[in-house]
């Protein structure tokens, strides 16, 4: 049976349910869209289009800072995870040692412990070690959450993964580092790809860790807004987080075309 | 004694793995201990803690006002997971049906929510759900109802916002165990006769255990400790651990009970996954 037939086989209502999930999931971020148009500068109700916030944000406004420093955290900590996930993914996947054991118990906790535990514990241990909280420690709790997610996405990829073509470059000629680059590491690309992607998202939407070990000047976007969350969240918060959606809207399109290109020129 | 014989690959193994390996040792593993070891510490005068053994934090966890609000977390976690799944199970079925090309952009569109702040997120919800807010406006002005129903601010308000919050993270671990599924198994179990109700009990079910179970945990231990979440959606008017053990650690500054409730949780999760690893392997956690 053909894939269009087994759909249409089962009806409208699957497809009905999916995007009534899909709704749940868009339906705050449209009315987050929506209220940054809205000329009522109290986000109670919606009394009219105006793009006076828009202006005022883009002729500066404090909270660009914060946005920022989320944004370079993230990137960064992702810089960070990547590096020290792949290297330790392919030393456990090449050998075997005492310790191996310990290491992986250690990757399985940041998935599993309840981020609040994580983020006193850092607040905790970096006061006793004498840290000032800031963009270090945001840094460090950062890439302890993100470089479980980066190793475990990439041994999903790294399972599949032929030896054989790592030991048919060496026969050829090529030394160890050649062969990582021109070899391992194309192979593994995709992998490197999701995890990253993973880990830049885990870092932006961060609230409970960052919450902990940030310092009183430096707050990501995310704690920022929890400051305000008691109150009023201010329109200017909407009208940013709206230029980011727009931002990625367009982006992706883009992104998916240079991939498109990319696989017409070099086909798998 | 034995000389220990060292591995012929020791140097690579150390410049590959051992970066890794000690940053989640000073960062990750350090801190835990320390926090063990704060829980067993006396409070100080002026909040941090004295390193002087005591249980009277342990002791305190166990009075009735804690243990209320240990017993309503552990609830709403549990009725979370339980709505989650029910929402998630029948998405990631139907998204295994759909061909397989759609599945990475039908995915990523689960994942993309991340990007708006999960506070901003559940501050739109509060617009639609306020007594003054989308849903009451609306129904007020077309005439259904005349005083607005009250739907923030209520520990109904903060299951919803909880949910909304963890099922992309139901989602993910059913997806991949969903689509692993054998539909050979399915097609000769209906071939043996079984009706649809008895084919998902007896094969699809216990297939797809270790997604459903992996999913649980994802969903179960972090919204025991999401604080934010009954900070925006309960205004205040609902604590739950995550709230408790936040409140101790930075506003009442009592450390040791705060290390106490957070070792508390470090069980509940230990108790999980050594209920998880009988039935699925740690790796379809991610």
């Amino acid at each position: 049976m053909s894939e269009r037939s087994k759909i249409h086989r089962q009806g409208v209502w699957p497809i009905v349910f999916m995007l009534l999930v899909y709704l749940f999931l868009y339906m705050p971020i449209l009315v987050v869209v929506v209220y940054s148009f809205n000329r009522n500068a109290s986000n109670m109700t919606f009394q009219g289009f105006t793009l006076r916030w828009y202006s005022e944000v883009l002729h500066g406004s404090n909270l660009w800072a914060n946005l920022f420093l989320s944004l370079k955290l993230a990137l960064v900590a992702t810089i960070i995870s990547v590096v020290l996930g792949t290297l330790a993914t392919i030393g456990t996947y090449r050998y075997e040692f005492r310790l191996k054991k310990y290491l992986n118990a250690m990757l399985y906790i940041p998935l599993v412990i309840p981020e609040l535990v994580i983020g006193l514990a850092s607040l905790a241990a970096f006061s006793r070690m004498g840290m000032k909280m800031g963009f270090g420690t945001l840094v460090f709790a950062h890439v302890t959450f993100c470089l479980p997610f980066v190793i475990i996405t990439l041994r999903a990829r790294i399972a599949d993964f032929d030896r054989s073509l790592e030991e048919a470059a060496m026969d050829l000629g090529a030394n160890e580092w050649r062969t990582l680059r021109r070899v391992t590491l194309p192979i593994l690309a995709p992998g490197i790809l999701a995890g990253a992607f993973m880990s830049i998202t885990l870092s932006i939407d961060d609230v409970i860790i960052s919450y902990f070990v940030s310092g009183a000047d430096q707050l990501t976007f995310p704690i920022k807004i929890y400051g305000m969350v008691r109150g009023k969240i201010s329109t200017q918060v909407y009208v940013i987080s709206s230029i980011l959606i727009f931002a990625v809207v367009l982006i992706w399109p883009a992104g998916m075309v240079i991939r498109a290109g990319h696989r017409r020129r070099h086909p798998e | 004694m034995k000389k220990r014989s060292l591995n012929p690959n020791f140097l690579r193994i150390l410049v590959m793995v051992g970066p890794s390996a000690l940053w989640l040792l000073l960062f990750l593993a350090v801190p835990l201990v320390y926090v063990v070891v704060m829980s067993f510490c006396t409070r100080g005068l002026y909040g941090g803690i004295q390193y002087q053994l005591s249980f009277a934090s342990y002791r305190s966890i166990f009075s009735s006002l804690y243990l209320k609000v240990t017993w309503k977390s552990l609830l709403m976690a549990f009725e979370t997971c339980v709505i989650c799944l029910l929402i998630s199970y029948p998405f990631s079925w139907f998204l295994s049906r759909v061909p397989k090309r759609h599945h990475g952009i039908l995915m990523l569109l689960v994942i993309l929510p991340f990007w708006v702040s999960a506070l901003l997120r559940l501050n739109g919800w509060s617009n639609i759900l306020r007594d003054s807010g989308i849903v009451n406006t609306l129904l007020i002005k077309t005439g259904i109802i005349k005083k607005p129903i009250t739907m923030m601010y209520t520990d109904g308000a903060v299951l919803f916002g909880m949910v909304y919050c963890m099922v992309p993270f139901m989602i993910l671990p059913l997806h991949t165990s969903i689509s692993k599924l054998d539909h050979s198994l399915i097609e000769a179990a209906m071939d043996l006769g079984a009706n649809r109700f008895r084919t998902f009990i007896r094969v699809i079910l216990p297939a797809t255990l270790p997604g459903i179970f992996a999913g649980t945990i994802q969903v179960f231990i972090p919204s025991l400790g999401a604080f934010f979440v009954a900070d925006v959606m309960g205004g205040g008017n609902s604590v739950y651990l995550g709230n408790l053990i936040q409140n101790q650690f930075l506003v009442a500054r009592n450390w040791p009970l705060g290390a106490a409730f957070s070792v508390l949780l470090i069980v509940f999760t230990l108790v999980m996954l050594r209920l998880y690893t009988r039935i699925g392997s740690l790796d379809d956690l991610a």
